[in-house]
């Protein structure tokens, strides 16, 4: 089924940190300077041969006034978020338009606050194992999946619909389609979407068990690639429809595709069947041809399969023509906050009249086949396409564009 | 925004299936808890069922009833997976195995901690390449997913399996999360409401609105006070029965999802 063409909906604010820097100019900048923030695995006693893409001094303060049964990693990287880039002031102008009740928040992440129970787990009991009071108190402010959600509903005194979607490395690029959906039937006027997810034991020995870390800096489409570096980050972007802000220039989500691989737990479909279903669902839904996407921010990973596969699947529905990059060499794979990662440097191609290139790809894999950028390059841009696909065979494509 | 229900799962103890659970919600014999009911996931693989975790097996169950009496292909339905903690018992099995000096941690283990898990694996057994989405609003999750499943339906005008699941946590986790009784239940969604189905008016409205709709029978409201999954008992109970009905869950405290069922 072809979708119908959406109404734009405005990034109205937005937000982001990742190991490259607080705010959307520290991590443009260190886009234009290819300043990876990816650095030798260094977190807690992790003893594992891998870089990582850690956001600086999150061990040095905690939450408070009111927040305290929140603080954990997850959190803090997520207030974090929340402070940069006037985010606040633009949320508290939306209260002012809308009311507290008629602002939506969804959020994404990939493993929440389990760092938390990580640590819990150390500190069981000798004799009972059981687990500690002071953590199981705040275990649904920390771990549970929603506890993203209900920190940034309390903290920025919403009380609209909330929701944490959760489907992996995809989590925070659904949350603008869900977005979408609430605004055009009118559950809310405007949405906080974002994502956070932060390091833990979790996934840095899962993706070692899976032999999916790379020893070094990730090379995202490099014949020599081996694997993936892991990353963290916050992002935020406040959501209202282009119908009520119209504003020429402004930046927008212009469509969305999601499917599934129906295929595998943790190996891409290898056509690639589910990723060009979600690409041509959001090109349909943003009334695009393909030719009129000006770059395409891959989700390549640096993984052999995954970008691979990417590739058939760009390929297929794009040709050889569209410029296509992988900005993991920067910020690593930030898992279930990729999403809104990669939108909102999407969003800085729009504003700035940038491309990225492929940082760490030294060679171009002579077996892809569409037009892979190695190199930076200054040029205007009117529409992005970005890919994000995760475990479970889960698959989300958003185009955005300038109005 | 208006649905129908075109398919119904359910699985907990004494509420074995929708044929059962039907006759005891719509009071035609009584409830009793019996002992915990053991999942067919039969959809799956053999080689995927041997290995799949218990959250996979009561959701896939619930699923699959409810799509068969849908009568829908499978591959043309979007789904929703609601849960308020997902894998607990994968999660357990992870954070005993990261406490110790080894940590040694399978790869089937770390794929199935995700929280789209069971939505990953019936997707690998219908190969369905629609949207699907797994979610938690902690204690509301499934009325957070009853509202994006339908909002999906309606917005997407493609059918829905909304799926809500939620399992006791293994010791010690489940002093953490004190869900004392396992419930899965499924419902199919689509946004053509015609003669013969149930249908249902799903609204989002405030708290002030009206009281949350409670179980009458004291085990039944037990139930559905104990587990997240539990909360559309009321719902259930309303689709059980004849004529129309409303019904209040909550949402996050200052919101209220407000259904209008005919059954």
């Amino acid at each position: 089924m072809s979708p119908e063409p959406m109404t734009p909906v405005t990034l109205s604010a937005y937000t982001l940190v990742t190991a490259n820097g607080r705010g959307v100019n520290a991590v443009s900048q260190a886009l234009r300077e290819c300043r990876s923030g990816l650095t030798p695995c260094n977190f807690e006693d992790a003893l594992l041969k891998t870089y990582i893409g850690r956001v600086d001094g999150l061990e040095e303060f905690a939450l408070e006034d009111g927040l305290e049964r929140f603080d954990c990693r997850n959190n803090r990287l997520g207030w974090l978020g929340l402070q940069q880039d006037g985010f606040m002031v633009s949320v508290a102008e939306a209260k002012q338009r809308y009311g507290t009740d008629r602002i939506a928040v969804i959020m994404g992440t990939s493993t929440s606050g389990i760092l938390e129970t990580e640590h819990a787990y150390r500190n069981r009991d000798p004799h009972t194992g059981a687990l500690q009071g002071s953590f199981t108190s705040r275990y649904r402010y920390t771990h549970n999946m929603f506890s993203l959600g209900h920190f940034v509903r309390s903290y920025l005194g919403l009380r609209g619909p909330a929701l944490v979607i959760s489907t992996a490395c995809s989590s925070s690029a659904k949350v603008f389609a869900t977005a979408a959906r609430y605004l055009q039937v009118g559950l809310c006027d405007a949405a906080i979407v974002g994502g956070v997810d932060s390091l833990c034991l979790t996934t840095l020995y899962g993706f070692s068990s899976l032999q999916l870390l790379s020893s070094q800096p990730c090379r995202p489409c490099d014949e020599d690639r081996d694997g993936l570096s892991l990353g963290e980050a916050a992002g935020y972007a406040l959501l209202e429809s282009s119908q009520k802000v119209r504003r020429k220039g402004a930046i927008a989500l212009l469509g969305y595709g999601e499917s599934t691989d129906g295929y595998h737990m943790s190996h891409p479909h290898p056509e690639g069947v589910g990723a060009i279903r979600a690409m041509r669902q959001a090109l349909n839904r943003a009334g695009l041809q393909p030719a009129d996407i000006d770059y395409i921010n891959l989700h390549g990973t640096a993984t052999r399969a995954n970008d691979t596969v990417e590739d058939k699947a760009v390929h297929e529905v794009f040709g050889s023509q569209t410029a296509a990059s992988s900005t993991k060499g920067w910020t690593g794979h930030a898992l279930g906050a990729a999403g809104i990662t990669e939108a909102l440097i999407s969003a800085i191609c729009l504003t700035q009249g940038f491309v990225p290139g492929t940082l760490n790809c030294q060679r171009v894999d002579s077996a892809l086949c569409s037009h892979i950028l190695r190199e930076n390059q200054s040029r205007p841009v009117r529409r992005v396409l970005s890919n994000i696909f995760g475990f479970g065979g889960n698959n989300c494509s958003l185009v955005l564009g300038v109005l | 925004m208006r649905v129908a229900i075109v398919g119904v799962g359910l699985l907990s103890a004494g509420l074995e299936g929708w044929v059962k659970g039907r006759e005891v919600l719509g009071g035609m014999r009584p409830f009793y808890f019996d002992s915990l009911p053991d999942p067919d996931a039969g959809l799956l693989p053999a080689n995927e069922r041997r290995r799949s975790t218990v959250g996979v097996r009561w959701a896939l169950h619930v699923a699959q009833e409810a799509m068969a009496q849908s009568r829908l292909d499978p591959r043309d339905v979007a789904t929703v997976f609601a849960s308020s903690g997902g894998e607990m018992g994968v999660l357990d099995q992870l954070c005993r195995a990261l406490a110790t000096t080894e940590r040694i941690i399978s790869p089937t283990l770390f794929h199935q901690s995700v929280h789209n898990t069971a939505a990953g694996y019936w997707g690998i057994a219908t190969s369905c390449q629609q949207s699907s989405t797994a979610l938690s609003c902690y204690d509301d999750s499934c009325a957070a997913g009853l509202l994006e499943a339908a909002t999906y339906a309606t917005m997407e005008g493609c059918p829905v399996l909304f799926v809500s699941y939620d399992l006791p946590a293994p010791d010690p986790l489940i002093r953490a999360r004190p869900i004392q009784s396992a419930f899965a239940t499924a419902l199919v969604l689509t946004a053509s409401p015609a003669a013969g189905t149930a249908n249902a008016t799903v609204a989002l409205a405030s708290a002030d609105c009206g009281d949350v709709t409670e179980m009458s029978d004291s085990e039944l409201e037990r139930l559905r006070a104990d587990n997240p999954s539990g909360r559309l008992l009321p719902m259930l109970r309303a689709l059980a029965g004849t004529g129309t009905s409303s019904v209040c869950m909550n949402l996050l405290g200052d919101q209220r999802l407000v259904m209008e069922v005919e059954a």
